[in-house]
C-alpha cells in the first residue's frame, strides 16, 4: 500500500521534472557532449526578446531559433563563452542576459542589499542606544527595576 | 518630526518611481547601438540578386533602414506612411527584407506601392542579428559619418516621423555641413 503510494509519488516527481529538461532543439547540435553541454548553458542564460520571459533555449519563435544557430556556429568556429556573450550584448544590450553583470549604470543595484542592510543597522544601533540612555534617566519607568 | 516625514518621502519616491515604470514599455528595449558604427552589409537587391545593396555605398549620406517582412502586420500597418515619407525625398529609405519569401515581398511591392530606394534581402536573418533586430517593424537613423542616431521600434507614425526622425536628420546635415 505505500510502496505503490511511493511509487507514485516517484513517478510524478520524475515527470514534472522530466519536462524540464526537455529541449526545444529536436536532435543534439553537437555531438561532443562537452560541447553540447556549453551550447545548452549559454542557450539558457540568453533572453529570447521576443518572448520576452523566456531564454532561447525555451522558444521556438525565429529569432530564438537564429539566435541558437549563431550560438552554435560561434561555438564551432572555437569561440569562447565570453566571446558569445560579447557578441549578444553589443546587439541587444545588457538586456539580453539572464545573469546581469555589474556595470557603472546598476551598480547602485547590486550595492543595494548592502547598503540597505547597513542603514538597517546604524538605525538600530541608534535606537538601542538611546533606549538604553532612556531607561537610565527615568529609574521611575516601569523597565527600572529589570535593567 | 523627522521621524514621521522620513517614512513618508521615502514611501512617496518609491511611488513615483513604480508609478513611472507602469507606463513604460517592456517590449521596447533600447539599442546598444545608438552612437556606434552601424553594422555594415552587402546583400543582394531583392528585385535583382545580382545587384548589391551595400551600406558602403551610403556612407557620406544620411539614411533610413527599414526591416519589414510580408508576415508583419506591423509593416503592413506602416506601409502608406513609409509612401509619404518616401515622397518627401528628404533621405532615401532602404529596406530590409527580413526572413521572407523573395515573391511574397516583390508582389507586396507591387500592390501596395514601393517607398525604397533599395531593398536588402536578408534571407537567413543574420543582418538582422547584427542590427539587434527582435520584432519588425524596425526603422534605424544613420547619419553621413556611418553612425547609427536613432532607433524606432514601432509601425512608423507620421507623428513619430516629424518628432523623431525630422529634427535629428537636420541636426545631422547641420553638423556634416559645418564640418566641411
Amino acid at each position: 500500500m505505500t510502496n505503490s503510494f511511493f511509487r507514485t509519488g516517484l513517478l510524478a516527481l520524475l515527470l514534472a521534472f522530466g519536462v524540464q529538461a526537455l529541449a526545444i532543439d529536436t536532435e543534439a547540435a553537437f555531438d561532443d557532449p562537452v560541447l553540447q553541454q556549453r551550447y545548452e548553458t549559454i542557450n539558457r542564460e540568453l533572453r529570447c526578446l521576443v518572448c520576452q520571459n523566456q531564454t532561447i533555449a525555451d522558444s521556438n519563435a525565429t529569432l530564438a531559433q537564429d539566435l541558437r544557430r549563431e550560438v552554435r556556429e560561434m561555438i564551432a568556429a572555437g569561440k569562447t563563452d565570453a566571446e558569445i556573450r560579447e557578441f549578444m550584448i553589443d546587439r541587444y544590450g545588457d538586456f539580453v542576459l539572464y545573469r546581469p553583470r555589474l556595470t557603472a549604470q546598476n551598480f547602485l543595484l547590486w550595492a543595494a542589499p548592502a547598503l540597505l542592510l547597513l542603514i538597517a543597522a546604524v538605525v538600530i544601533v541608534r535606537v538601542i542606544r538611546r533606549r538604553a540612555q532612556e531607561a537610565d534617566i527615568e529609574p521611575d519607568g516601569p523597565e527600572a527595576g529589570q535593567s | 518630526m523627522l521621524k514621521y516625514i522620513l517614512p513618508l518621502v521615502v514611501a512617496l519616491l518609491l511611488g513615483v518611481f513604480l508609478f513611472i515604470g507602469m507606463y513604460r514599455d517592456p517590449r521596447y528595449v533600447p539599442s546598444p547601438l545608438i552612437g556606434k558604427p552601424a553594422p555594415e552589409f552587402s546583400l543582394p537587391s531583392l528585385q535583382d540578386a545580382s545587384y548589391p545593396v551595400s551600406t558602403k555605398e551610403l556612407l557620406g549620406q544620411t539614411w533610413v533602414l527599414n526591416v519589414w517582412g510580408t508576415w508583419c502586420g506591423g509593416c503592413r500597418q506602416e506601409h502608406d506612411t513609409l509612401l509619404a515619407i518616401a515622397n518627401q525625398k528628404v533621405v532615401p529609405l532602404v529596406g530590409l527584407n527580413w526572413k521572407d519569401d523573395n515573391r511574397a515581398a516583390q508582389e507586396w511591392l507591387r500592390q501596395l506601392g514601393n517607398p525604397y530606394a533599395a531593398v536588402a534581402e536578408d534571407r537567413e536573418g543574420r543582418t538582422a542579428i547584427d542590427w539587434g533586430v527582435y520584432g519588425a517593424p524596425e526603422t534605424f537613423l544613420i547619419g553621413p559619418d556611418g553612425k547609427v542616431l536613432y532607433k524606432h521600434i514601432a509601425p512608423m507614425t507620421m507623428e513619430d516621423w516629424n518628432r523623431e526622425f525630422l529634427p535629428r536628420i537636420e541636426a545631422a546635415r547641420t553638423a556634416a555641413g559645418s564640418k566641411s
